[in-house]
């Protein structure tokens, strides 16, 4: 709809600016801050920073970050979704899934330094279940401080993905009208027929875009990392958090610029793919 | 109310909720056990507990989050409320981009805003000093999503033309209209939104860590370096009012998910 | 379309703004900057040691940073210091590190809070001397050359050697880095912090390097070292604190002696040794005063106190070597009891000099993740 400029419209527009200010200053700014810090050198262009990416160290980084989230983007996904289906037959006011919900929405949101704290208080050093295993005469569950590397942070991510993946999938698996399995089974589909050729195919756009999700979420992570792995930076947000704060190798604010930058190019591209999959996902399942 | 979907019922649902009602809640029944425990390992004692008010530093911290919380729902819904109210009344244009800016948050990393704040933040810290109340406006940023999708919700429920067409004719004020009548409207949207941001704020670590301020989570990080007790009860603590403040959230807007667009004619609705 | 119109005005708006940001706010200059304390470079310019407790007296305050009580005994020292002259001692963020001190300082330019000293490990010192106001103690005659800049801009205050505490009580005697790679030290070793982070970790490699054939210019047989360590499953990639040495997760911890000495005074069967292997690594704290400190005469009076026999005999007391050490001994001011008990030493101890530190500092960058993963 084409409006002329009119002087009504500008009266329209006014009040909006107080909000489009405050997203200037404190989310445009700082995003152009760090594109412009990677690309810039001394006061003039330079592509110094972007190539420092390409090191040994910034690409193992990388590739550890990718694996991660990539690792436990699927896990969650996939237990996340059983979970939302074992869930979904309540109905939604029901206390059970409200409760259910409400713990899905606390572990997702909290994340961070809790889940890292509980997880050393359940398999760190002195942890309950270390204590208990070893007093059972099983495992050592501690070794050598797994919990501490990549490894361990594959565990705990899992942990807030799961409830993650309860909340964005468990609408479209509420779409899924009952009337359409009724249907099919009038029409002689089987149940297995039911879901490879009705359910899934409608709930594939879902699940691929929740999993693209839980991608970005694992990657664009730092409470939990930064909590639990208190050497070394085996994934790009603890590479970061060297280039800021390090003592012994200096001047690296420069190159946390260019690492920052990296991250925004990667999750831009999952989340450019999650809303093309969104938008498939509505057309169907309202 | 939609019919409810496929999905096992009874004991095989029963069966299935096991395995990861196990997986949740051993961490959760740990971090008790570990914040409870005496330094012997024998007896319990609620030391870990009684730091939370004892400890100065933590106890500090707890106040800081508190009031950092309640700054940025402050200024989250002064920011949005009147503007996305504004944009459905008189500025349908801007829905896109206010959608698209709302969103971007999700897009751009925590990480990424402290690595680009740092220029911003050395004038915030001139004008307003250096407390750590000035991340509420950082905070405002992160918990933008969330808030945008809660009162977008509670907007697209009731028909705000109308209702703000019919105040208007009766002689009230924008003001007027937008507190008295508007909002009383979309209040479980509203609170969805502040009591999400509150469980972000409180959770937040990346932002106040990376910019050298001492909020509950930093806190938390730093005493579990040499207590662990304590460290682990403040967690648990945060994780619990969590829940505590979500499921009165999901009690409190129980009664208010009736639309009140009106029933399409044909009688097609799930 | 305003559309446009409207996009226009936030590209105006935000190039502005940027440019605006772009360029940081006005330092606004504190009341004391101009004050005759802030430009004095030694007590005489204030008319004497009297005049500067006066000043700092009148300012009533002091701003301290990344001080933790139990690092050679600053605890007692701030204590001392506030109890003897009667002046508030705000000890801010006693975890941080070298680098955070210089960043809370450009921070909070111009604020009450800012830091007015700096007590920073060697690369951020020297990377950040425009930072430094010059001030020379009453005392700095008795700190060797090559241990201070020559305008005062920073003195070196304390120091020690890298060395290895244990718990007896859980692992056997040790004498030299390579006992560590028998298997009774399995998941047993820690290095305090992340070697490209921390200064410590960074000298603990150093000290494996020079142990294995390596040197102050080659720091790679250390970083070798520690991979045959990682491989064995002796070290655990975990931070040491008084929590895990005395929960026992990390009963072997490689740091600073004087570090390790305050662990023994809590855990009577800690041991500190200075390896027999390889040459002793030594390190020096590095001492400063903020060019803009907001209390310039407490800053410069915390100083005197420092370097004085009390101060210097206080961090004695954490078993860290103060750096009037040799000329106190010289002339019977120094603790004897304590003097003598600080570790022995075999062979001549090596700094690394700033543009070996850098090489070591870039090597690590590019290789220890290699190790630890």
């Amino acid at each position: 709809m084409t409006m002329s400029f009119t002087r009504g419209s500008v009266r329209n527009a006014l009040p909006l600016v107080p909000f489009f200010i405050f997203l200037l200053i404190f989310l445009i700014i700082p995003t152009v801050s760090v594109v412009n810090g990677s690309i810039s050198q001394d006061g003039s262009y330079s592509l110094d920073k972007l190539a420092a990416l390409s090191d040994g160290a910034a690409m193992g980084a990388l590739l550890k970050s990718v694996l991660l989230s990539a690792v436990t983007a699927v896990i969650g996904a996939v237990l996340g979704a059983v979970l939302a289906w074992l869930i979904v037959s309540s109905p939604p006011t029901s206390v059970f899934r409200r409760v259910v919900t409400s713990i899905c929405s606390v572990l997702a949101q909290f994340g961070g330094v809790a889940l890292a704290f509980a997880f050393i208080a359940t398999i760190g050093y002195s942890g309950v279940l270390t204590a208990w295993s070893k007093s059972v005469g099983g495992p050592d569950l501690y070794g050598t401080g797994w919990l501490y590397s990549v490894t361990g942070l594959i565990l705990v991510y899992t942990y807030f993905q799961i409830p993650l993946m309860v909340i964005v999938f468990l609408p479209a698996l509420e779409g899924l009208r009952v009337q359409w399995r009724e249907a099919a089974v009038s029409l002689g589909a089987t149940s297995r027929q039911y879901w490879t050729q009705v359910a899934g195919p409608l709930l594939a756009p879902a699940f691929l875009g929740a999993t693209l999700l839980l991608f970005a979420n694992a990657f664009a992570a730092y409470a939990t990392a930064a909590a639990l792995v208190s050497q070394g930076n085996p994934i790009l947000p603890l590479m970061i958090r060297t280039a800021l704060t390090s003592e012994v190798v200096l001047g690296q604010a420069g190159f946390a610029y260019a690492l920052a930058f990296e991250m925004i190019i990667v999750v831009a591209i999952i989340m450019v793919g999650y809303g093309l999959l969104v938008r498939r996902t509505s057309r169907w399942l309202q | 109310m939609s019919a409810t979907s496929t999905g096992p019922t009874g004991w095989k649902r029963a069966l299935g909720l096991v395995p990861f009602a196990a997986f949740f809640f051993l961490p959760l029944y740990a971090m008790a056990d570990f914040s409870t425990r005496t330094i012997q390992g024998l007896g319990r004692t609620l030391n870990g507990w009684r730091n939370l008010i004892a400890d100065p530093q933590i106890y500090a911290a707890i106040l800081t989050s508190l009031g950092l919380a309640a700054l940025t729902v402050t200024l989250m819904l002064m920011l949005l409320v009147p503007t996305m109210i504004w944009v459905r009344l008189r500025a349908p244009w801007a829905t896109r981009i206010i959608e698209f800016l709302c969103l971007l948050p999700l897009t751009i990393p925590a990480l990424v805003i402290v690595v680009g704040m740092r220029d911003v933040y050395l004038w915030v810290v001139w004008i307003f000093g250096e407390s750590a109340l000035t991340l509420s406006f950082v905070y405002t940023i992160l918990v933008l999503p969330y808030a945008y999708r809660a009162i977008d919700g509670a907007l697209s429920s009731i028909d705000v033309k109308t209702l703000s067409e019919a105040a208007r004719s009766l002689g009230a004020g924008w003001g007027t209209t937008i507190a008295r009548i508007v909002v009383p409207n979309i209040w479980s949207g509203i609170l969805s939104a502040a009591f999400i941001s509150i469980a972000v704020v409180l959770g937040e670590y990346t932002i106040a860590s990376l910019a050298g301020y001492q909020n509950l989570q930093v806190v938390i990080v730093t005493i579990g370096k040499a207590d662990g007790m304590t460290a682990v009860a403040a967690s648990l603590a945060t994780l619990l009012f969590g829940f505590v403040l979500l499921l009165t959230l999901s009690v409190l807007t129980r009664g208010r998910s009736q639309t009140l667009t009106p029933e399409p004619l044909d009688g097609s609705h799930s | 379309m305003q559309l446009t119109r409207v996009a226009a005005a936030a590209l105006t708006a935000s190039v502005s703004l940027f440019a605006l940001t772009a360029c940081g706010p006005p330092s606004s200059s504190n009341d004391n900057a101009g004050s005759d304390a802030a430009s004095a470079t030694s007590a005489e310019d204030l008319g004497g040691m009297d005049a500067l407790i006066k000043a700092a007296q009148k300012e009533g305050e002091l701003n301290v940073i990344a001080l933790p009580p139990t690092w050679a005994n600053y605890g007692e020292i701030i204590k001392t210091f506030a109890d003897k002259y009667k002046i508030k001692v705000n000890s801010a963020l006693p975890d941080a590190a070298s680098q955070d001190e210089i960043n809370a300082a450009k921070q909070q330019k111009g604020k009450s809070t800012a830091p007015d000293v700096f007590d920073v490990g060697q690369s951020v010192a020297l990377a950040n001397t425009d930072m430094f106001a010059p001030y020379k103690v009453a005392t700095w005659g008795d700190v060797p050359d090559g241990f201070k800049e020559e305008t005062g801009l920073w003195v070196n205050d304390y120091g020690g050697y890298m060395a290895i505490g244990y718990n007896s009580d859980k692992v056997p005697d040790v004498t030299k880095l390579s006992d560590l790679l028998a298997p009774e030290f399995k998941g047993a070793v820690a290095l305090n912090g992340d070697p490209t982070q921390a200064g410590a970790a960074f000298s603990g490699v150093m000290m494996a390097a020079l142990a294995n054939g390596g040197s102050a210019d080659d720091i790679a047989p250390g970083v070798n070292f520690f991979e045959k360590l990682k491989n064995a499953g002796n070290f655990v990639a975990v931070d040491p604190t008084p929590a895990t040495i005395e929960s026992g997760q990390t009963p072997v911890v490689l740091d600073w002696d004087y570090l390790n000495a305050a662990e023994t005074a809590k855990l009577p069967s800690w041991k500190v040794v200075i390896p027999s292997d390889g040459a002793p690594v030594a390190g020096y704290y590095f001492q400063a005063i903020n060019k803009d400190a907001p209390h310039p005469a407490a800053a410069r009076l915390w100083q005197e106190f420092l370097y004085s026999d009390e101060g210097q005999n206080l961090w004695l007391a954490g078993g860290a070597r103060p750096i009037r050490g040799d000329a106190m001994a010289k002339a019977g001011t120094i603790d004897k009891a304590k003097w003598d008990a600080l570790p022995t030493v075999a062979g001549t101890p090596v700094t690394p000099t700033e543009a070996q530190n850098k090489a070591a500092a870039d090597y690590l960058a590019a290789n220890w993740a290699k190790v630890v993963g």
